[in-house]
């Protein structure tokens, strides 16, 4: 399996704070790869650098790389809105636009310029069906989609990042909204959609990393700590650290 | 901030240590109703035996009830799967120290020199049960080692009374009967030495994450 992403010496400051601390990483395509740690170890910032969702804070300064395909992302030859269309993302909290559910999927593509209605009626409907919500929402796609349940509206969020055909979907603790029905869902989702897609997810929950994950990596005050095959890090951990914080013993 | 769930390995570790010591009881009980012919010590076995596998009962619900509530990673999960597997082999020790009283019954009283050598790799056995539990108890990968090297003096026991046995019967045919049901207890403790190796692997899994088979 070939790597898809890699960051070299990321460093990123919110202000005076050292927010990452030198991360490296490799992230392999076509897989799973979730971030573990406490709050405030720098999880969901890593995951931000990974499309430029950091850039919109004003007071963030980053060095190192993070190379995409072998570019690096943060080269100002790079299209932002190319590379998010690339690089999708799925929030925490469900965040469907005030619209129909077909316009909350047709709205990526109509942005990239698509106009056909058979070409759009097509994204939406594979969208969808690669969501696992088409059965759920075909027969009322002109209905708001804030009428949906938590967990349909994740699905169709995680639809909605499908439609632009990205490459890989960044998810920042997609199921901590839902109940446990929407989160295995949410979960078997993942791990069909890692056959066309990769994925890299940020979770508080350890066994939903267990369950879903290839790869974990456990972060810590802004260090990664230790990164390897999830099976591995969960049965033998190498860092005393590491062992701690999975074994409940802090964090 | 875990406090009840190491409060609760250590429950376990307490039943794990009781099993142990009555799996040594029923072993020493054994041999010495082999040496002396007290009929009413090999009945005594019989009962412990019974008591370990209710043993093996409680602690594979206690860690059954862990492993749901407590959803262990890293090395307590190890530890709680090692013991889910160490029991299976305590409990097959103290079936086979009831195999050997059993057998004791049918002897008429008789004992005879190779009783001598059966002793000596009784006490070899008890002494690997009790170092390998003891090194589960301590997570003591040295002392596990120990074990496994230990069961080759056991086996090399086996082959000695074996060939006794051989000449026993060549010299005596009548013998015979009795030299098979000695042969069968001195098997019995070669495959309790094997259950003490056994338990000395999965301490060394639960300790490093490593198991020699795998």
């Amino acid at each position: 399996m070939s790597d898809i992403m890699t960051a070299k010496d990321l460093n990123l400051w919110y202000g005076e704070t050292h927010a990452l601390k030198n991360v490296n990483i490799t992230i392999p395509e076509k897989s799973i790869t979730a971030f573990i740690g406490p709050s405030g170890c720098g999880k969901s910032t890593f995951l931000k650098t990974l499309n430029r969702m950091n850039d919109l804070i004003p007071s963030v300064k980053i060095t190192g790389e993070v190379c995409y395909n072998g570019q690096n992302i943060y080269d100002s030859l790079v299209d932002v809105n190319e590379l998010r269309r690339e690089i999708g993302m799925v929030f925490q909290k469900p965040n469907p636009f005030p619209m129909s559910i077909y316009d909350n999927i047709a709205y990526g593509p109509r942005t990239h310029g698509i106009k056909s209605k058979v070409k759009l009626d097509e994204i939406v409907e594979q969208s969808l069906r690669d969501a696992a919500i088409w059965d759920e929402v075909k027969d009322r796609l002109k209905k708001n989609a804030l009428g949906m349940s938590g967990g349909q509206q994740q699905r169709l969020c995680i639809a909605r990042a499908l439609a632009v055909k990205p490459k890989i979907l960044l998810m920042d603790e997609p199921t901590s909204a839902l109940d446990p029905i929407s989160t295995s869902r949410i979960e078997e989702l993942a791990i069909e959609l890692k056959k066309s897609y990769t994925i890299v997810i940020v979770t508080h929950n350890m066994q939903q990393a267990v369950r879903i994950s290839d790869n974990t990596a456990f972060f810590l005050l802004g260090e990664l700590i230790e990164y390897g095959e999830t099976e591995k890090l969960f049965s033998q951990p190498t860092d005393k650290r590491t062992e701690d914080y999975i074994t409940g013993r802090f964090g | 901030m875990r406090s009840r769930f190491d409060e609760q390995l250590n429950i376990l570790n307490t039943e794990m240590i009781q099993m142990g010591a009555m799996c040594e009881e029923a072993i020493a009980l054994a041999t010495k109703a082999l040496t002396t012919g007290d009929l009413s010590l090999a009945e005594k076995v019989e009962t412990i035996s019974e008591d370990i596998d209710q043993m093996e009962r409680d602690i594979e619900s206690h860690c059954m009830k862990l492993l749901l509530q407590q959803q262990p990673v890293a090395r307590d999960l190890r530890q709680i799967s090692a013991a889910l597997k160490m029991i299976t082999d305590m409990e097959r020790i103290g079936d086979q120290s009831e195999d050997i009283a059993e057998i004791i019954t049918y002897l008429e009283g008789k004992t005879a020199e190779e009783t001598v050598s059966i002793r000596d790799m009784a006490a070899e056995t008890i002494s690997m049960v009790t170092d390998s539990v003891d090194a589960y108890v301590k997570k003591d990968i040295e002392l596990a080692k120990t074990v496994i090297t230990h069961d080759d003096k056991v086996d090399e026991y086996f082959d000695r009374i074996k060939s006794s046995l051989i000449k026993m019967i060549a010299e005596n045919p009548e013998n015979g009967e009795y030299a098979l049901d000695l042969l069968m207890i001195a098997k019995y403790f070669e495959r309790i030495g094997d259950h003490a190796t056994n338990i000395a692997e999965w301490v060394i899994f639960s300790v490093t994450g490593e198991h020699k088979n795998s």
